[in-house]
Order: structure tokens, then sequence, then C-alpha cells
């Protein structure tokens, strides 16, 4: 039975390009620090922030994508994971065994807390009561003025591992930002096709069917809730590494916006996409914003046309693109 | 004297002016398939609503297997093995027809929470979804999107999840509602094949379908139940015949 069942499961279609897509993203972002071996400090620290923000986008597309959970107050959790590294080393304590951990579980446990809260709520309440929390933590660190407030916070030295300094090289760095972001996507990739994952995409296209054979939506969304918030707390320890600063800027509004806007570009529910959308997204930035000052008036139409006309984002795109190609 | 498998005491639900739900009271006993009828706005949907826990009565009581249920959340009922089918089809569209049913299986399960693995693939739960599915009839569709069956497929879907529970209680809503002659006939008959293995409260407005199946019938009017006995009983009944069944037998 169990044989017959296995070969009897079609193969999903696309399933070639669900395998090799990523691998080329991975494989690209691995070759950039070699490719820029002279004098590519430059790209190497774009490539890190490009990268630190895609474990950010992967975990906002669990809850926007797999969940239809839309959080706009998602830059929060990254901030909070900065501020955890910015705040331990003003005391002193600046080795990752620490502060890792330290960023991870403070995220969490403001995601389980306002989680507890924002998932009693539906549709357009709960992107406003998610906001409202991220407003709360930007503010809340706006007034820290012992770890300078409005102002943010200099970080003296990027935290060390176990006494070695092994952040202290751009190229190290690189890598080991590179082996946080594929971690966190394959953990994701596992989590969507497990049980847990399951679940959380039966809740999506309907809760009321799910919670009728017995399944506790509320808890799973929570618990889906925090594995989010702690991703994103594990992408702002990176970030507060790789800048040596950390601002009550990384937690405002704009920022969460600019997650989701990531997110949608790249296309939902897919991750590979949130990684897409999220170089796609800074390296536009960065481009246009060389090219003119009034860049965000380019910026903005274009956003607009893709998210009209390319409905599954940028990865809907190159998926329809393959597809024509592979017809012939 | 055997306990009822579920027991609703003086239930009572309004909406507004309109009592929906007024004081009933009725016992399912272990095993019996007994058929709830009535006319249009009668409040069965509204009953079955509160027995399964997406509406809280009013007042009155809930009581499943001796237990009170009645301050339950729909997942604990379902948990406890009440499962029900929807009178509009409520499965999971983007999922296929296996998976819908393998959601039942793995909820049953447990463990629920593990997150490695790919649950897609797993035996333990495809097997008996597999099973479920070929009771119905289903066995060829498993693989296709749930989105994508016809109506009467999706129906039997319906049934399919309800039954992968391995419920000891089953409320269907109306499930013949909409299909064609051919298909009633089916899911009549794979009720009469499923009938004796778990109590069911049957919704229906197809009478051929209520009197070949059901033990007992309740009649359902304005909230309250007007006549409750066999179906020879039922048939019988003068009261039933003026205000529910003398048009609808002709």
């Amino acid at each position: 039975m169990s044989a017959s069942l296995a070969a009897s499961l079609p193969r999903p279609r696309g399933v070639l390009l669900a395998g090799t897509l990523p691998a080329c993203i991975f494989l690209v972002l691995a070759l950039v620090p070699i490719m820029a071996l002279s004098g590519g400090s430059y790209l190497v620290s774009l490539g890190s922030r490009v990268m630190i923000c895609a474990i950010a986008a992967v975990a906002l597309d669990l809850l926007i994508g797999f969940s239809a959970l839309i959080s706009f107050g998602h830059a929060a959790f990254i901030g909070l994971g900065a501020y955890a590294v910015g705040i331990l080393s003003a005391y002193g304590i600046s080795d990752a065994l620490v502060s890792l951990p330290t960023s991870l579980a403070v995220s969490a446990a403001y995601a389980f807390l306002s989680g507890v809260v924002c998932l009693r709520t539906k549709g357009v309440y709960f992107i406003m009561i998610t906001l409202a929390f991220g407003q709360m933590a930007f503010f809340t660190a706006s007034s820290l003025a012992p770890f300078g407030g409005d102002d943010g916070l200099t970080i003296a030295a990027r935290n060390t591992v176990a006494g070695f300094p092994l952040l202290r090289s751009d190229r190290v760095f690189y890598y080991i930002v590179l082996l946080c972001l594929l971690g966190t996507y394959l953990f994701c990739r596992a989590l969507v096709g497990s049980r847990f994952g399951r679940v959380v995409r039966g809740a999506k296209e309907n809760a009321v069917r799910m919670a009728t054979i017995g399944f506790d939506v509320y808890r799973f969304q929570l618990a889906t809730y925090v594995i989010a918030g702690a991703l994103a707390g594990l992408s702002g320890f990176l970030l507060a590494n790789a800048t040596e600063f950390v601002s009550p800027a990384y937690m405002s509004w704009q920022r969460s916006g600019e997650l989701i806007v990531m997110v949608l570009l790249g296309g939902l529910g897919s991750l590979d996409g949130a990684i897409i959308g999220a170089a796609a997204y800074l390296l536009t930035e960065e481009w246009l914003s060389g090219v003119t000052e009034h860049w965000k008036v380019i910026f903005g139409p274009v956003l607009v046309l893709i998210v009209l006309f390319a409905r599954g984002g940028l990865i809907g795109l190159t998926r329809a693109v393959v597809r024509r190609f592979s017809r012939g | 004297m055997v306990e009822p498998a579920l027991r609703l005491q003086n239930l009572r639900k309004s909406f507004g002016a309109l009592v929906a739900t007024d004081d009933l009271s009725l016992d399912l006993m272990p095993c019996e398939l007994h058929a709830v009828i009535g006319p249009n706005g009668a409040g069965k949907t509204t009953l079955i609503n509160q027995i399964s826990g997406l509406i809280a009565p009013d007042s009155g009581m809930i009581l499943f297997d001796g237990r009170d249920i009645t301050g339950l959340p729909v997942h604990a009922r379902a948990g406890l093995g009440l499962a029900r089918s929807f009178q509009v089809s409520s499965i999971l569209p983007g999922f296929s027809a296996l998976e819908n049913v393998a959601l039942a299986v793995q909820s049953r399960a447990g463990s629920s929470f593990r997150v490695l693995g790919r649950a897609g693939a797993e035996t333990g739960l495809n097997g008996p979804a597999m099973a479920a599915l070929a009771d119905v009839g289903l066995a060829e569709r498993a693989h296709m999107p749930a989105g994508e069956l016809a109506h009467g497929e999706k129906r039997a879907l319906e049934l399919a999840i309800a039954l992968a529970m391995q419920p000891k209680v089953l409320l269907l809503d109306e499930p013949m509602a909409g299909t064609g002659r051919e298909e009633t006939a089916r899911l009549v008959e794979v009720l009469r094949r499923l009938k004796g293995r778990f109590s069911v409260v049957l919704v229906e407005h197809d009478m051929t379908a209520v009197f070949a199946l059901a033990d007992r019938i309740s009649v359902l009017l304005y909230g309250r139940i007007l006549a409750c006995g066999t179906p020879a009983a039922v048939r019988a009944d003068p009261r039933v015949v003026a205000a529910y069944l003398g048009d609808e037998m002709e």
C-alpha cells in the first residue's frame, strides 16, 4: 500500500525550479566576496546587509505568505535583537555566545507577549495592532536615554565568538551571515512542509474547518509568530554587528513597511521569493539613490507596476519565463 | 440504562427577536442515526452550530458522553470525538483531497507541533486518509486539488474528512444539499454502510434519504421539537403532516 501510494503521488510541476532557483541564489551569494576580491569591501558589506534583511524577510513570509498574518510590526523584532547586542556590549558583555541567545530570546519573548494579544484579532485589526506594538518598541527605544535615546548607540566592536574576534573580518562576517540565511531558509522550508506547517497553511485556507477537525489554530499561529519573531531577532543580532550601531530607526514602521514590500516584491509564500525581494529592493534602492536623490519617485511606480502586473512577484515572473522557455 | 452519546438540555438561542432554538432537549443514543427535519428557518443549522461549538447557546446544557461541553471551544469538542460536515462545503480548496483528509488523521494522531519531516509523505497519515477517501468513493480523486472537485465530490470529501476523525458523534448538516439524484443515492449508500459505527445527527431535506436511514426522527418547528419518534410514528403524526410533511411527501 505504502509503496504504491508514494508512486501514485504526482510529481509537483516545476520541481526542478523549486530546487535549482534557491541553489542558484545561494551560489551567487557565496561567490560575491570572491568576485569582489580587489577593493570589494563595499560589495561585501552591501551583500551582508542584503542577506541580513533577507533573513527577516523570509521570517515575515512565514507570517504573511503561509499564515495570512500581515504583521506591520516586524521591524520591532529586528530592533530588539539589535538592542540586545548594543545594551549588552554597553555593559561590557560582547561575546556572541551570550548576546546571540539574548537577541533571540528577547525578540521571541516580545513576539509571544504581543502575539497573545494580536492573534485574538483578524484582518485589518491585526495589521493595526501589530503596528501599535511595533511603535511601542520604537518609542521605548527612543526614550532609552542611557542608551543613546533618539540618536542610537554606538557599539565599541563586533561581538567575539567564545573570545575569538571571528566577526572582525568583513569577509568572514559575510560568510557567517550567509550561513545564517541558509540555515533560516532551510529551517523555514522544512517547517512549512512539516505537520506543523501543514496546520498553519490549512488555517490560512480555512480556519473554521481546521478548528472543526480539532486544531487549536490560535496556538499554531502563536508558535509561528514567535518563530518569525526570533528569526527577526537573529537578523537584528547580525545587523547590530554589521553596522556596530543600533538606533530606534531600525524599528520604525517604515522599516516594517519595507519588509512587507520586499516579501510582496519577491512573491508571497515561496521563501526564495523573500530573499529575491530583499535583494531586489535594497539593490534597486542603492542604485537609484546613486542616480538621483528623487529616487523614490521612480521606485514607487515600479513597485506598483510589479504588484499590479506580476501577481506572484519576481518569483512568479521567473517561473512564468522558465515555463515559457522549457516549453520551447 | 444506556447513557446517551449526546444530550441536549433545555437549549435556548435567540438572535434579537428571533428565537432559533427554544427550550430544546434531545437525547442521541449510541450508534443511533437521528434525523432532524423541518422547514427552512426552523433552526436546524443553528442547532448543529451550537452542538459543534461555533455558536454559544444563551442557556441550556450540552452533554457529550455524560460530560458538560457547553463551554468548550470548537477544537476541543472535535478532539473529544465530535465531527461535523457543513451545509456549504467547507474544505481547504488549495490542498489535495488526500491532504484534506490526512489533516483530519493528523489531528487525531496528535503531535502536530512537529516541525521536521515532510507531512505530505507520511504513510501513517496518508494510509488512513486514503481509506476514508475510498469509503466515500473518492480514491481516484485523491491527488486533485479539493477546490477543483465537482460539487457532489466536495460533499463526499466533507464526509471523508469527518470519517477520518473516527468520531463518536457525527453531525451532518445537509450532506446531500445540491447533489444530483445519483450522488444522493451513493451518499445514502455510504451512510447506510457506516451506520452503527457511531452516532449521527442528520439534518436533511431529502425525505427519501431521511426515511431510508433514520432510526428516529425529530421534527423541528420554530426552534422547538414538534415530534420525535420512529420514522413510522413521525410519518403518521397528524401535527407533523400538517406542519411540514404534508407538502413534502407529495
